[in-house]
Parts: structure tokens; C-alpha cells; sequence
């Protein structure tokens, strides 16, 4: 379902994603695991067309996502580990707004809609801006989104990050479920191990914007000679911590705010 | 479409929604009207150059839509810091719909900008030489908005800070507002002022909406519209080919 070969992406002389490949068949649960800065998230970026690799081929689908854009879009949903709301708006006009894009039929719609809210327990708030919500609820919204136009390939990054265990366990549940019923491909990644160890068929171990293992969480545990999944995480990737770039975009928030604009 | 049209009813709904922004916005015209209307109004006249608030409110109009579609372009700066963005750039329709979608909206909304201050320039005496005109001075206002709404498009899919933005402020919509004719007459301005004028596609803008509400032409119409026309594809395929190398 999703075939990657020797992809890289560089950002100036920094290498974020280093000559990585890896196969998910379809109807698989995928982990993506890695310390701070492994570059997950850009690998999720140029699977999901946001950002064009520097060298290397991907196939979604059978299809190559940047030469045929919209059907491998319509193929996918993704839920953004960082925010992707408009806030300006309700949450129903979201949902909404989301469906006219994946061109799903007006009835359809607003069937999806009602019964994705109530199952992510936003009905109640369906017209209340966006910008009122707490962080889990605007989380649990960016999830329902995702699902809305039953993507055959389903990207979460770091969905549950801000959730409470209710919240985590919902998702997970619905993941599993829509994952046996419509065969959704599921490629995730987490900061949770006990999250990957419950739901991935199998995982990837990333460090470095390279690829340090793969396997499933028996296989891994196995390899370093470990009896949990972090252990086998910390055995793979160190325990020194990663530096993270400083975060540029939060000065930049801070002043939108002081205009009036959240 | 569907695309097109829902983008282009978020914009609106932002502007509909934001009553503060929509009296804010208001209120730097309404300050010009006052200022320029009354204050220079005196000297104008002693120039025997007629009524100041008469030649100003359509250049005043002009600099609304400007200032309405530039902003709006912008406004993709906090899309983008907010994330909404990746949402529209991820989903399985073309860019150019996007792009179109949110020029329109801007557009739009400068549109109903203009429509406000017409209306408020009014109050304030303003006078059309005859109420048949006003259609063509809302095509010139069309013409105008989808020109800079083109040109905020290109820009906001370049510009990725508030620096960024005040650069843009400082050293583009303000010498295009001040150098367009919107002020003053054009007639015996100096040959370098002349050149700069007529490189700055407010002008016609201005020169429309001045010639159709009060007939006092510069130019004519045909040569307005044209330059119009011709500027705002030029910008709409700028605007379209930035908005696609977008990357989040
Ligand atoms: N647009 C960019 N410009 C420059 N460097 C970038 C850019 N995007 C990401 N990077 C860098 O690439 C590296 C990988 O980032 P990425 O977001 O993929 O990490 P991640 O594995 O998702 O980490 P996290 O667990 O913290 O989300 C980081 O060092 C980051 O600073
Ligand atoms: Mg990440």
C-alpha cells in the first residue's frame, strides 16, 4: 500500500530524513517510532504531498503521490501533529468544509459528520467556534476530520499528544475498528510506546532521519534482548536527548494573538 | 468547484464575523474623508480646483479596496501559522482552486469594503455627478479588488513572518496608495512622478472610479479597464504559480 525507496529530504546542508525505505501492506497497522527531531513528521509531510523529497521514490496506492496529486489525495487522510483547524469557525463548519474538499456526496456528509462527532463527543458543540475549544477538544476534532471521508490510508501524527486517557482509548478503539472493517492502512506515530505495543502490527525504529529497526514489537524486543518496548526503543535510540530547533513559529503566534486573530 | 465556492464563503464569513475588524477597517477612511475633506479642502478650492471631498472619495474608495484586498492576501500569513493551510493543501483538489477560491473571497470583501465607504462618503456630501454611473464605478471597484487581491495572494504565499508583512506594508501598499494619483491630480506632475504614476496600476483604478463618479477623466475608460484587465491576469498567474510552490 505504501512503498518507499532510498528517500531523502534535506533542508539546507541539514539531512532530516536520511535514504530511508520501508513497505506497508495494505490493511496494516504501521508504527513510526523515534526520539525527538527523527524525522517522522517530514517523512509523514512528503508521503502526504506537503513536502517534494529531495531524491527517492514513493508510491501510495500504486500511485506516485507527486505526479498523480489528486488521486493520491483522495486516497488519504491525515491527522497533523500540529495544529490545522480554522479557528474562525465552527466545528461543524469543519467538518463541513472538509468534506466539500474530499468531495463527499452532501448526504453522506452530513450522516459522517453527525455520527463522527458523537462518536469524538463533540455533537454537543457542533456550532461553537473552534477557537473555544480546550486543546483535547480541538485534537478530537482534527481526528474526527480525518475520518471523514473513509481515506483507504490513514496517517496520524502523534494524534493522541495532549488527550486524556478516554479520549486516547476512543481513538484507538475507532482505529482498530475502522482497520478490520474497511481494511484502512494505518501509518502512526507516537511519543506512547504502551500506544504502538497495543495497536501496530509492526514498527519502525527511526533515529537520525535513518531507519534503525523494523519488525513487530516481539521481534524488536527479541533483537535487543529487552522484555518491554521501551526498553528495546531506549537500546536502539540512546538515552542521550535530542536538541530540537528552537521554536520560531511560537514568537510568530504570540503576535497574531496580540492582534486580535485567535 | 465546490472547493472554490466553499473558500470563497470562509472569507466572508471571517469578515461577516469580525465586527471589530469591519468598523476598524472602517475607521482610516472615515479619518481620511475628515482629514483630507475638510482640512485641504480650502487650499483646493483657492487653487479653483473644485471640492476637495468631491476629487478625494474616489481615491479614498480606491485605497479601501486596496488596503481590504492586500490584507486579505496577507491574512494567509496566520493560516499558515495557524496550520489551517496544510488542511486545503493536502486535500485532492488543485491549488489553482484554492488560490482562486480565496482570491475571490478577498476580493469580495473588498468589494462590500468599497460599497461601505461609497456609502459613507455620502453622509459626508460626496455627491456622483449622476446615479446612472455607479455600475460602471463597481465594475472599476471589481477591477481593482481582484488586481490586489491577486497581488495579496502572491504575497501571502511568500511571506512566512510579521516582517515579512510590515516590509510589505511599508514598501508596497503604502508607495502604491501615495503614488497613484489617489491624492492628487495627475496633470503637470513632473516627468519622473509622471513615469511613476503610470507604472502603478492604482492610478487607473483611481481614474476609473474618479472618472466614473464625477467624470473627471485622465485617461478614459477603455485604457483604465484594459490596464486593469491585463495587470490583474498577470497577477492572478503570479499568484497562482507562488501559491503552488508552497510548502508547509
Ligand atoms: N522546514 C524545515 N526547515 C528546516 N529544518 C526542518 C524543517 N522541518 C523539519 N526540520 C528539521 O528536520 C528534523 C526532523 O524533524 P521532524 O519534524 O521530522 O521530526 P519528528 O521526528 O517528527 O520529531 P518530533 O517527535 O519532535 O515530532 C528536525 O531536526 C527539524 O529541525
Ligand atoms: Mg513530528
Amino acid at each position: 500500500m505504501i512503498r518507499v525507496q532510498n528517500l531523502v529530504r534535506t533542508f539546507g546542508d541539514f539531512t532530516a530524513v536520511n535514504n530511508i525505505s520501508f513497505d506497508v501492506a495494505e490493511g496494516e497497522i504501521f508504527a513510526f517510532l523515534g526520539p525527538n527531531g527523527a524525522g517522522k513528521s517530514t517523512t509523514i509531510k512528503m508521503l502526504t504531498t506537503l513536502l517534494r523529497p529531495t531524491s527517492g521514490t514513493i508510491t501510495l496506492n500504486g500511485l506516485d503521490p507527486n505526479v498523480k496529486q489528486r488521486e493520491a489525495r483522495q486516497s488519504f487522510g491525515i491527522v497533523f501533529q500540529d495544529p490545522s483547524l480554522d479557528q474562525e469557525q465552527t466545528a461543524y463548519e469543519n467538518m463541513d468544509l472538509h468534506g466539500v474538499l474530499y468531495h463527499v456526496p452532501r448526504k453522506v456528509r452530513v450522516q459522517r459528520i453527525e455520527s463522527l462527532l458523537k462518536i469524538f463527543e463533540l455533537w454537543d458543540r457542533k456550532d461553537a467556534m473552534v477557537k473555544t475549544f480546550s486543546g483535547g477538544m480541538k485534537r478530537r476534532l482534527e481526528i474526527a476530520r480525518g475520518f471523514l471521508h473513509t481515506p483507504k490510508i490513514l496517517f496520524l501524527d502523534e494524534p493522541t499528544l495532549g488527550l486524556d486517557p478516554q479520549s486516547r482509548n476512543q481513538l484507538w478503539t475507532h482505529v482498530k475498528s475502522i482497520n478490520e472493517t474497511e481494511k484502512t492502512t494505518v501509518f502512526l506515530t507516537t511519543h506512547y510506546m504502551d500506544e504502538a505495543d497495543r495497536v501496530a502490527h509492526r514498527i519502525a525504529i527511526m533515529d537520525h532521519g535513518a531507519i534503525v529497526a523494523t519488525g513487530t514489537s516481539a521481534e524488536l524486543k527479541e533483537q535487543t534482548n529487552t522484555d518491554s518496548l521501551e526498553a528495546a526503543f531506549l537500546a536502539l535510540t540512546g538515552s542521550t536527548l535530542r536538541d530540537e530547533g528552537a521554536d520560531a513559529k511560537q514568537g510568530l503566534r504570540q503576535m497574531a494573538q496580540m492582534f486580535g486573530r485567535r | 468547484m465546490g472547493a472554490i465556492y466553499i473558500l470563497w464563503l470562509r472569507e466572508l464569513k471571517r469578515y461577516t464575523r469580525s465586527r471589530v475588524q469591519v468598523v476598524v477597517s472602517l475607521g482610516q477612511p472615515i479619518l481620511y474623508l475628515l482629514a483630507f475633506g475638510a482640512g485641504f479642502s480650502p487650499v483646493f478650492r483657492q487653487a479653483g480646483l473644485g471640492s476637495y471631498l468631491q476629487f478625494i472619495a474616489p481615491g479614498i474608495i480606491g485605497m479601501t479596496v486596496l488596503f481590504s484586498s492586500i490584507f486579505n492576501g496577507i491574512a494567509m500569513l496566520w493560516d499558515r501559522q495557524f496550520g489551517f493551510l496544510k488542511e486545503t493543501l493536502v486535500a485532492p483538489v488543485s491549488r489553482l482552486e484554492i488560490m482562486i477560491g480565496r482570491t475571490l473571497g478577498g476580493a469580495t470583501v473588498a468589494m462590500i469594503q468599497g460599497t461601505l465607504v461609497l456609502i459613507i462618503s455620502m453622509l459626508f456630501g460626496f455627491r456622483p455627478h449622476s446615479w446612472a454611473v455607479l455600475p460602471v464605478a463597481f465594475f472599476f471597484v471589481f477591477l481593482v479588488a481582484m488586481v490586489f487581491s491577486a497581488l495579496g495572494t502572491a504575497i501571502g504565499s511568500v511571506i512566512k513572518d510579521m516582517q515579512g508583512f510590515q516590509l510589505v506594508m511599508n514598501f508596497m501598499v503604502m508607495p502604491i496608495y501615495f503614488l497613484s494619483g489617489a491624492l492628487y491630480p495627475l496633470a503637470n506632475l513632473g516627468k519622473v512622478m509622471t513615469v511613476i504614476t503610470r507604472l502603478d496600476p492604482l492610478t487607473y483604478g483611481v481614474d476609473g472610479l474618479r472618472g466614473s463618479l464625477i467624470s473627471v477623466w485622465h485617461f478614459n475608460p477603455a485604457l483604465d479597464a484594459t490596464v486593469l484587465a491585463g495587470v490583474a491576469c498577470c497577477f492572478l498567474a503570479l499568484g497562482a504559480y507562488l501559491f503552488s510552490r508552497i510548502e508547509v
